[in-house]
């Protein structure tokens, strides 16, 4: 098993009651909005399992609209976050997906729309202990945890795309730690997470962008 | 350095002659993520954080997200200022933190989680009730932080803090178990009956059950962090005295382990058994979340 901190057994330190219901639905939802590169204009919450049948009592919706607000799990804004929201002018609704239980029992889409209407789904499973990964980015299957500087590159499925990006983050002294590839379709849309010990910087990512494959990224601080 | 059983670190406590706190502490700055400042600012920051929600409950009373608690702590404390309290000051004190903590916890107010956010209350409740009647500073305060972290981490590694996974007895037990270690070790006792204390305890709370009225974190969770917490004192108390667990640490963790397997899912966090399931307690659920007729 991983080397496990003294912190992730006195901590996290959180607003409550629950680690998985409430610190992680917040930690989800924060990590969805560093993918975002501008202010949101409406996001949708689609909670399944647990989350959809107690996420009243456990403050989860509070907890995932104050992520989505950039707010860490111990910040006491989580428990206003409705009023804060409305007060930054963010529409924001929650629908409890009761029928679809092939899932992880504390899971949640989260449908987001920017202010230029950019639009992005990403689906959040809370594992215990306010642990996170998500599993899904519009529709496509990933595995991402947001423990790493991360780069998320949309991208045609083309060859080549991989080796120019890998360039330009070897010229940029970036080392990779990790790095996966996913695809929808044979030559349609594709994902590559890029998880790195180092920052990857903004010149590096829009050196990246260059790429007439490249369609988008999301780069996601440590 | 790092250690996967109780007996790897007592062996190095032994041979780099520390405590578990010391040795706990470098591990974290070697392998962890920080460096030894941060490190121990972010415990620092930990502990006052306990310290609040320890007492802020004691004088503002606030009802909790599903309404089931709130006052608990408030009613404790006003018994022990009136000198009415049957059970002496620091077990009396350490009811009532861990009540405050649970408190503070189910009415979104921010608390460390120990290892859990249902079990939070048992390790800040034994360390104030101890650091205030034995006045005890805030830095050996950390240091019994780190300590009560390098049994829960054997515990994560070997068993489970889950009560999803292994029921009340690996959340709650687990959280005594680390907080009666680190008593022994703010008393004065040694690595070894750290984790006598810690077999005594897991030993003692073994089988219990994880059955959250209405699925939340509010009853019986709050009075099983009591549970907890006086559990840990006793145990503490038992192993400073020289008394040993029949069970050593590590099969004491399997033991627990094994019995969280076989306990059925009903009585594993889902609400649908124990307390949850009785006619009051699907009751409140009712009256919680409504929908029912």
């Amino acid at each position: 098993m991983a080397f496990i901190s003294v912190f992730d057994v006195i901590g996290p330190d959180m607003v409550g009651p629950s680690s998985s219901h409430t610190a992680g639905a917040a930690s989800i939802a924060r990590l969805a909005r560093k993918m975002m590169h501008n202010d949101l204009k409406k996001v949708n919450f689609v909670l399944y399992g647990s989350f959809a049948r107690t996420y009243r009592g456990h403050g989860t919706d509070r907890a995932l609209l104050g992520g989505m607000m950039g707010f860490a799990t111990d910040d006491v804004r989580i428990r206003d976050s409705f009023d804060i929201a409305e007060k930054e002018g963010i529409q924001f609704s929650f629908e409890a997906n009761t029928v679809e239980t092939d899932v992880h029992p504390n899971t949640v889409d989260i449908e987001i729309e920017d202010v230029t209407g950019r639009k992005h789904t990403v689906r959040g499973e809370s594992i215990g202990g306010g642990k996170v990964r998500l599993t899904k980015i519009d529709g496509v299957k990933v595995h991402f945890t947001g423990e790493y500087h991360s780069l998320i590159v949309e991208h045609k499925d083309h060859p080549g795309v991989i080796a120019k990006v890998t360039t330009v983050l070897s010229k940029c002294q970036v080392n990779i730690a990790y790095l996966r590839v996913y695809r929808e379709t044979k030559g349609g849309v594709a994902y590559m997470i890029i998880e790195s010990d180092e920052e990857i910087t903004n010149s590096t990512v829009e050196e990246i962008e260059k790429n007439p494959f490249v369609r988008d990224t999301m780069l996601i601080r440590r | 350095m790092d250690f996967n059983t109780a007996q790897e670190l007592i062996n190095i406590c032994e041979k780099e002659n520390k405590k578990i706190s010391e040795i706990m502490r470098l591990r974290e700055i070697i392998y962890g993520e920080r460096n030894a400042d941060e490190v121990d600012a972010k415990m620092r920051k930990s502990l006052s954080i306990m310290k609040a929600s320890a007492h802020t409950p004691l004088t503002t009373v606030v009802k909790s997200m599903g309404g089931m608690i709130g006052g608990e702590a408030f009613l404790l404390e006003k018994r022990r200022k009136a000198g009415e309290s049957i059970c002496g000051n620091v077990l009396t004190k350490a009811l009532i933190y861990s009540q405050a903590v649970l408190e503070v916890n189910a009415s979104m107010g921010v608390i460390v989680a120990a290892p859990t956010a249902g079990s939070a209350g048992v390790v800040p409740a034994v360390l104030f009730a101890l650091a205030e009647e034995f006045d005890i500073s805030d830095d050996r305060l950390c240091d019994a932080l780190f300590t009560a972290g390098a049994v829960g981490s054997i515990l994560m590694k070997n068993a489970s803090v889950s009560g999803a996974e292994a029921g009340c007895q690996a959340e709650i037990g687990s959280a005594a178990a680390m907080a009666a270690a680190a008593a022994v070790e703010l008393m004065g006792g040694t690595p070894e009956q750290c984790f006598e204390a810690a077999a005594i305890t897991i030993g003692n709370m073994l089988g219990l059950v994880c059955d959250p009225i209405a699925g939340l974190v509010e009853a019986p969770c709050q009075s099983r962090n009591a549970a907890g917490a006086s559990n840990a004192l006793t145990s503490a108390e038992m192993a400073l005295a020289g008394i040993r667990s029949a069970v050593p640490f590590n099969e004491m963790v399997d033991a627990m382990y094994r019995v969280g397997k076989k306990l059925p899912m009903e009585l594993r966090e889902t609400a649908l058994g124990g307390c949850a399931a009785t006619p009051t307690g699907c009751a409140l659920k009712c009256s919680v979340f409504g929908g029912c007729s």
